[in-house]
């Protein structure tokens, strides 16, 4: 039973394109299994978020990143999975920073043309998606898609 | 914007990754602390990085690293005597609780029989 439990979206830096589309694939994916759903990134990576889904159909809830991160470290929020997109070495580091201060269980969604070897440098523990992906989000979709919740 | 962004501060690395930020401050401090992800600095600042996450003292500076996703890891120093007094003072609390698990653990130990001499001079 997923109802009732609350997933968190990280995104990392939105240059590269598959990133939006896979977080509101992703989003409404968890949405219609019940989960409550909370995406979290920059200014910028919200402000793309909502232009793209202005009625808020498939994404609620957003929050800034760095603001989510004193939340959880004040214990004042949780989630019970997260999944953090990431294709460069901050985006990885803010991945390993929430599954330190989280509960949740993670997995580290990995992308971009150097997704095989930023994949391989993560050793904090977390459930690894890794496609190399830029412009065609199959690849990152089809791995998204085996993830048993 | 964090409010370390607005602070009188020195940039020492720029844009690069977060190992090579850690290996600058392991390197170029006086002191090294580490510290785990989502410790408080400054007014509203919570350190995002990979354990360990190293923090320098050089002086009446303190060195850490500032992550921000489109741009890499910085290595950042400001002048804090605060700051380096709270990263002290976090340490001393570490090492206590150590000791103290460590005092349980050697407790634990000390159940195996004491070897008698007379014993080892008998062999």
């Amino acid at each position: 039973m997923t109802e009732g439990k609350k997933a968190l979206l990280v995104m990392g830096c939105p240059e590269v394109p598959v990133q939006m589309s896979m977080v509101i694939y992703l989003a409404h994916k968890l949405s219609l299994a019940g989960w409550d759903v909370t995406v979290a990134g920059t200014d910028a990576a919200v402000k793309l978020l909502k232009a793209a889904d202005p009625e808020s159909y498939y994404v609620q809830k957003t929050v800034d990143v760095d603001q989510l991160i004193g939340e959880i470290v004040e214990k004042k929020i949780d989630f019970d999975i997260c999944f953090a997109f990431m294709h460069s070495d901050a985006g990885m580091t803010y991945g390993a920073t929430f599954s330190a201060i989280s509960q949740a269980k993670p997995y580290a969604v990995v992308f971009g043309k150097n997704a095989e070897a930023l994949g391989e440098s993560i050793d904090y523990p977390a459930t690894k998606i890794v496609a190399k992906a830029t412009h065609n989000p199959n690849p990152l979709k089809n791995k998204i898609d085996k993830v048993v919740l | 914007m964090s409010c370390v962004e607005q602070m009188k501060y020195k940039l020492y690395l720029e844009r690069t990754s977060f190992k090579d930020a850690r290996d600058y401050i392991e390197k170029n401090s006086e002191e090294v602390y580490y510290v785990d992800p989502g410790y408080k600095i400054f007014k509203d600042y919570y350190i995002i990085g990979v354990p360990p996450v190293a923090m320098g003292v050089r002086g009446s500076e303190m060195l850490f690293t500032y992550v921000k996703p489109c741009h890499g890891t910085f290595v950042m120093g400001i002048d804090s005597e605060e700051e380096i007094s709270r990263l002290r003072e976090n340490e001393a609390e570490k090492i206590k609780k150590s000791l103290k698990n460590g005092g349980q653990k050697r407790k634990a130990e000390s159940g195996t029989k004491p070897v008698s001499f007379s014993d080892i001079y008998k062999k």
